[in-house]
């Protein structure tokens, strides 16, 4: 009976077109660096509309080529990536900047502009769809505006808007450039060791607020983490790549430290926990 | 074994030195014959030095209100050619940028262009305008313009080839267009460091500006060789006193200005 009910619900899903239609799709992706480094070995993977995945593995193993691969910040050597049905891979550069439109990124050093406040940075966001000149001019419409405060709202520091990017925390900083993600209006974000540079207590507040975006607003997050422990608390489905090739691809329910110490290639140490959640 | 080696390669090496330090000594020998520098000369000249300065004192205060209208030219030239010059670095401050500028061999073409511009003494190519133009002001500010022009864009955009990459990347990651990269990642990066050098460049043209008069391109300089020319030192010895009061008083504030900006 079970079956027969989920069956319901896939065959609705799938004529409503949701399920069925993968919304970024990897096919056999790799990247030869110059020099002959393999940074990745021949990747294919599929993620679903809304998704929380987490990639995991160590520096070195293709995380944060395979994310870049994605807005084509890297250019895949070989292989084929589609999101929402368009061939990223073969994108001419306009269209490329409007791919690039729809993909908010994350980083580790945060990436802010130092010197301008947080709502420039913030503002920074609605660059893709605005035109030149007005850009150039400083004429963001109310409407951007009014989507760059919501977008500091979201993470609880429209209070520092005026701030310059220099004077605020590294958490903060963090969450400027999540405010920036989110006022592209993004179907994805990919956030590539996004705690990395943080604290413990100030990483477990950056990596709820991904996840909160992600199910208030169902924008498909792909986060690239190296700390095993954050990871199994954030993550739906976790990844696990090792030296450029898919070694592991489940819901993160089923991922204990066994399957770390395979991705990993070795036992779990100290450093690969981030701790410092207290709750 | 291998101590002995060591050894052997330190002895060359300090033989080396000498070597080098022997042509160094050399060249410099060549250079005071060439001159026919003798100390001698100079402490024989230093009476007439004194001569003169006697007869410079003291400075011929009356002669302010005539000199003034030179004095402005001077400061108008230097701050003209500055703007200029400014104005025309920003486009190629871009170009020869290496991660700005992807095409790299237009980076090398720029950068020698660069080197090109600024191999010509700044009194000589005031001298070939004068040529060109003709006696005035018009001449000095070409040929400090394009002196300007090479050292901003020169100093600038080696700042900009060491800028933060982060914002540019968070910029062709949000999918802006290169005017919109430049605008938002690049340029609250590398403003601070132009007008800084602006001003710096604005305190070197002073101090040619005051003496582009002496090959006829406009300033005070003209005025000064005259009146030495004339013998007129109580005057010459104003100018002077007065060039150096305002290269001081700008250089004083230009120099407040840079600080507080970087």
């Amino acid at each position: 009976m079970e079956a027969g009910e989920k069956d319901g619900v896939l065959l609705s899903a799938f004529l409503s077109g949701q399920v069925y239609s993968p919304l970024i799709e990897f096919k056999n992706v790799t990247k030869e660096f110059p020099g002959g480094v393999q940074a990745l070995k021949g990747v294919s993977l599929t993620i679903k509309d809304g998704e929380f995945v987490v990639i995991v593995g160590l520096s070195g193993a293709g995380k944060s080529t395979l994310l870049r691969c994605l807005n084509r910040l890297v250019e895949p050597t070989s292989g084929q990536i589609i999101i929402d049905g368009v061939d990223v891979t073969a994108a001419k550069a306009a269209e490329l900047r409007k791919v690039r439109t729809q993909i908010g990124m994350i980083f580790q050093s945060f990436n802010l502009v130092k010197r301008s406040s947080a709502l420039r940075n913030v503002l920074s966001g609605r660059l893709g769809s605005m035109s030149t000149l007005d850009s150039l001019l400083g004429n963001f419409s109310k409407e951007d505006i009014a989507v760059a405060l919501e977008a500091l709202a979201r993470v609880e520091i429209e209070d520092k808007a005026n701030f310059r990017a220099d004077q605020l925390s590294g958490g903060q900083q963090q969450r400027v450039s999540i405010a920036r993600a989110l006022a592209q209006q993004p179907k994805i974000i990919l956030a590539d060791e996004p705690v990395a540079s943080l604290d413990p207590p100030t990483s477990h507040v950056v990596m709820g607020d991904l996840k909160r975006i992600n199910r208030e607003l169902g924008i498909t997050t792909i986060v690239n983490l190296h700390f095993i422990d954050l990871a199994q608390q954030y993550a739906e489905r976790i990844i696990g790549l090792r030296g450029g090739q898919l070694v592991y691809d489940g819901p993160a329910a089923d991922v204990d430290e066994k399957t770390f110490e395979m991705i990993y290639g070795r036992s779990i140490r100290k450093e690969d926990l981030r701790g410092g959640d207290d709750e | 074994m291998s101590g002995g080696l060591h050894n052997m390669d330190r002895l060359r090496e300090e033989r080396r030195s000498w070597f080098y330090f022997a042509i160094g000594i050399a060249i410099y020998g060549w250079s005071i014959y060439g001159v026919g520098f003798d100390p001698i000369d100079l402490v024989r000249g230093l009476p007439a030095m004194g001569n003169l300065f006697a007869r410079m004192w003291p400075p011929d205060l009356a002669y302010v209100p005539t000199i003034l209208p030179a004095f402005l030219e001077t400061i108008k030239i230097a701050l003209l050619s500055t703007v200029v010059g400014g104005l025309l670095a920003i486009p190629i401050i871009l170009l020869a940028a290496r991660n700005i500028n992807r095409t790299i061999w237009l980076v090398y073409t720029v950068k020698a262009f660069l080197n090109l511009v600024r191999t010509l003494p700044d009194m000589l190519l005031a001298a070939i305008f004068v040529a060109a133009l003709g006696v005035g002001a018009l001449p000095g500010v070409m040929a400090l313009a394009i002196f300007s022009f090479g050292i901003i864009a020169k100093l600038t955009s080696e700042s900009t080839e060491a800028i933060d990459p982060g914002p540019i990347e968070a910029m062709e990651a949000v999918g802006a267009r290169k005017l919109q990269v430049i605008h938002f990642a690049v340029v609250p990066q590398i403003l601070p460091q132009f007008v800084a050098y602006c001003l710096y460049v604005f305190e070197i043209n002073i101090r040619v500006a005051a003496v582009l008069g002496l090959v006829g391109a406009g300033g005070i300089g003209r005025l000064l060789l005259r009146d030495m020319n004339l013998l007129r030192y109580p005057q010459a010895l104003t100018i002077i006193i007065a060039t150096f009061v305002l290269v001081a008083g700008l250089d004083f504030f230009s120099t407040k200005l840079r600080e507080r900006l970087i």
